[in-house]
């Protein structure tokens, strides 16, 4: 795909209330590619909480919400694996048979994961200016599994010169999240947060960087709660740091 | 319907038991960090592995739409070789046909080679009840029989014991043998002691991998020669499986074994591989007299109407999916309480059993996708699991074959989603509900139940993203 002039930016629930810092270090670093960035104004959720917790109905009314926003064949932008996850691939299966199954699938497939749109798509290089660190990268279920995105982040930091990437065990297991299952099984939950934050520990990272803000509220949540960490980080904030 | 109220109150006391039985998760841990690297390794390629999966599924999703007249293929091959075939609709007429047999031909005893379609019908329990004496004979089967406990993987039955718990077990029922908590002199003690089993049984019973249509062949998997041991030395042989085993043509089991064995225990093969046809011949020096074959079908045609729910049962009974999910390694498979754990079991015991009996297991499940991942015939896992938890708390939906539906719907939680709704699906709603929250962050309450028992409280940020991205001049269309 050649380079368009303009790109939605779909900012997601979680960005767009708790980590809005995430959400516009990602239309930064779009916009200094020379992009356009549009954030549509009506925009709100993907559906997927509702999606995930088997209320489709309720899913597909917010879902049908955001058709409005998105409506220029330009490509939407998503800062979560998960959120464009919903949208690539679950949006088909909740819009099948509806009067606008189609405006849907045509949004779906414009949907990019932000990693994925600024590797793929915008070919981005970056010039490290940071001072010499060490990061683990937390990548989200949704990222590696869903969209098949996991290696986008990793080149992304393999630019940066004085960043050191240190492989946390367990590199691919689930963080716990998991939207409400967190709530449902918070124990379980609390126990699978529990092995992540100590494998995270244990390999010394400075920062833990993820794709995913879901994973770094539970993550970086643990850390605190625990009585400190590594700092957690979204990537789009760590890229823009450290190229600023 | 309405669910049985103590199915989650029960599913969440047996994870609490898991989770504070820090020996349990230690030897879960350790036992599938370790298959998981076996499996890994047996895939170093992944297009091929990709190619094989694929190849995997194209034959389990065929056999699956042509069941019915490959079952009937399948009886007629099986009659003229010889075998005799039972249809059981459900789990009592199974045990009620094989008891038969085994009364026909007078035999009071009996050994098992690993069979989960008998845990399915509870099949021990029910022969032990009529006096039947039955011996498991694979390792781990034993080991649990001695426990007086269910199996809790479905390959590895015994995987939540250690060799310390395994050596207390035998010198608990064998004390006149010394104590070892060597492996291989465990393993050594086991089989001289089920050596002796095998010769005087009057009969064996065996699960089946694969039924060849095609051939009448029943072939069976196994790593102890056992299963060989069980469906050889005693005069009568009796098999049980599901309907759903059945495969066309004998060309289709090389891909099916290539990639269950690897998936399974990460073995390019298995010790064991047996093709039963036929019971002994004149003239032949060994094998059962009679051989029978028990096809259980326990609701297995219901989910086959469902063109998504049908791809539960392409499932060959590998474990990989328990093995990489990242719940099961917490609690192990006991706390499921079902036959079947792990995501395999969520997505497959609801749909066998109801979702008002089982259908809480679905919500231990973080749709992480590492079971659908490297399910070796592409089950779709987490979507099958998803359209459970839809169709557990939804009563509207009419065209599916699941009994229990809405049965988990509680009036609170489809209150919030609807309000939810209300903001989320309303993008003016939705702002006011923003502007509120980021204003008064200040009065976010610091615990939010099970969440905050683990972690601290998200908060609000001072100001939400649509109010940076103005202030920072980007287009809002």
């Amino acid at each position: 795909m050649h380079k368009p002039q303009s790109v939605y930016f779909f900012a997601t629930c979680l960005v767009d209330l708790l980590y809005p810092e995430a959400g516009l270090a990602g239309m930064q670093l779009i916009r200094r590619a020379g992009v356009e960035v549009i954030f549509p104004d009506g925009q709100t959720c993907c559906g997927q909480p509702a999606f995930n917790s088997g209320y489709r109905d309720q899913a597909l009314a917010v879902a049908r919400a955001q058709l409005a926003c998105f409506r220029r064949d330009i490509p939407v932008v998503v800062p979560s694996g998960s959120c464009a996850g919903m949208i690539k691939h679950h949006w088909p299966e909740l819009f099948a048979g509806q009067p606008d199954e189609q405006a849907a699938l045509g949004v779906a497939d414009r949907t990019f994961e932000l990693t994925e749109f600024l590797v793929d798509v915008l070919d981005v290089r970056l010039t490290d200016r940071g001072a010499p660190t060490r990061i683990a990268i937390h990548t989200s279920c949704s990222a590696r599994r869903e969209m098949g995105v996991a290696d986008r982040i990793e080149s992304l930091v393999a630019q940066l010169n004085k960043v050191e990437v240190l492989i946390q065990e367990r590199k691919a297991e689930c963080c716990g999240f998991g939207g409400t299952f967190a709530v449902k099984q918070g124990d379980v939950s609390g126990a699978m947060v529990k092995d992540k934050t100590d494998a995270l520990r244990a390999v010394g990272a400075e920062r833990v960087i993820s794709q995913d803000c879901g994973c770094l509220m539970n993550i970086g949540g643990a850390f605190d709660k625990q009585g400190g960490g590594p700092l957690t980080q979204h990537i789009a904030e760590f890229l823009l740091e450290r190229t600023s | 319907m309405k669910a049985n109220p103590d199915q989650v109150e029960a599913f969440h006391q047996r994870i609490d038991e898991a989770l504070h039985n820090d020996q349990l998760r230690r030897n879960f841990r350790s036992a599938l960090t370790g298959i998981m690297a076996r499996r890994a390794e047996q895939f170093p390629d992944d297009s091929q592995l990709q190619a094989l999966r694929e190849q995997a599924r194209a034959v389990r999703a065929h056999a699956l739409v042509r069941q019915p007249e490959l079952l009937e293929q399948l009886e007629a091959k099986l009659t003229g070789n010889g075998i005799q075939v039972h249809w059981a609709e459900d789990t009592g007429q199974a045990n009620a046909i094989i008891h038969g047999i085994l009364e026909a031909a007078g035999a009071r005893t009996v050994v098992k080679g690993k069979s989960m379609v008998s845990e399915e019908t509870g099949l021990n329990h029910y022969l032990e009840e009529r006096g039947v004496e039955v011996i498991e004979s694979d390792l781990g089967e034993y080991i649990i029989q001695l426990a007086h406990e269910p199996p809790s993987h479905i390959v590895a039955p015994a995987i939540h014991k250690n060799r310390r718990e395994v050596a207390e077990l035998f010198r608990e029922f064998h004390p006149d043998i010394p104590y070892t908590e060597d492996i291989d002199e465990l393993t050594q003690t086991a089989r001289a002691i089920l050596r002796t089993r095998f010769a005087k049984a009057d009969a064996g019973i065996s699960g089946v991998n694969f039924a060849v249509a095609e051939t009448g062949t029943l072939c069976l998997v196994e790593n102890e020669g056992n299963g060989r041991l069980s469906t050889t030395a005693p005069r009568l042989h009796i098999a049980i499986t599901g309907v759903e085993k059945v495969v066309e043509r004998l060309s289709d089991v090389p891909p099916l074994l290539e990639i269950l064995t690897k998936s399974a225990t990460g073995q390019p093969i298995t010790t064991y591989f047996n093709m039963i046809s036929r019971p002994r011949q004149r003239g032949e020096l060994d094998g059962p007299e009679a051989v029978h074959l028990v096809l259980l079908d326990n609701g297995r045609s219901r989910i086959r109407v469902d063109e998504e729910l049908l791809d539960t049962l392409r499932c060959i009974r590998c474990g990989a999916c328990i093995n990489h999910c990242p719940v099961y390694v917490q609690l192990g498979g006991h706390a499921y309480g079902t036959v079947y754990p792990g995501p395999i079991g969520i997505a497959l015991e609801p749909q066998r059993i109801g979702l008002d009996k089982v259908g809480t297991l679905t919500s231990a499940c973080t749709l992480c996708g590492a079971c659908g991942e490297v399910c070796p015939v592409k089950i779709p896992l987490p979507k099958l699991i998803n359209r459970l938890r839809a169709e557990a708390v939804n009563e509207q939906r009419t065209s599916t074959p699941l009994s229990g539906r809405g049965s988990l719907r509680k009036p609170g939680e489809a209150a919030a989603w609807r309000l939810w709704q209300q903001i989320y699906g309303h993008p003016r709603l939705y702002r006011l509900f923003t502007l509120a929250a980021t204003r008064l962050r200040g009065l976010t309450p610091p615990r939010l139940g099970a969440w905050t028992r683990y972690r601290s409280a998200p908060k609000p940020a001072r100001r939400t993203l649509r109010e940076l991205a103005h202030r920072e001049g980007f287009p809002n269309e």
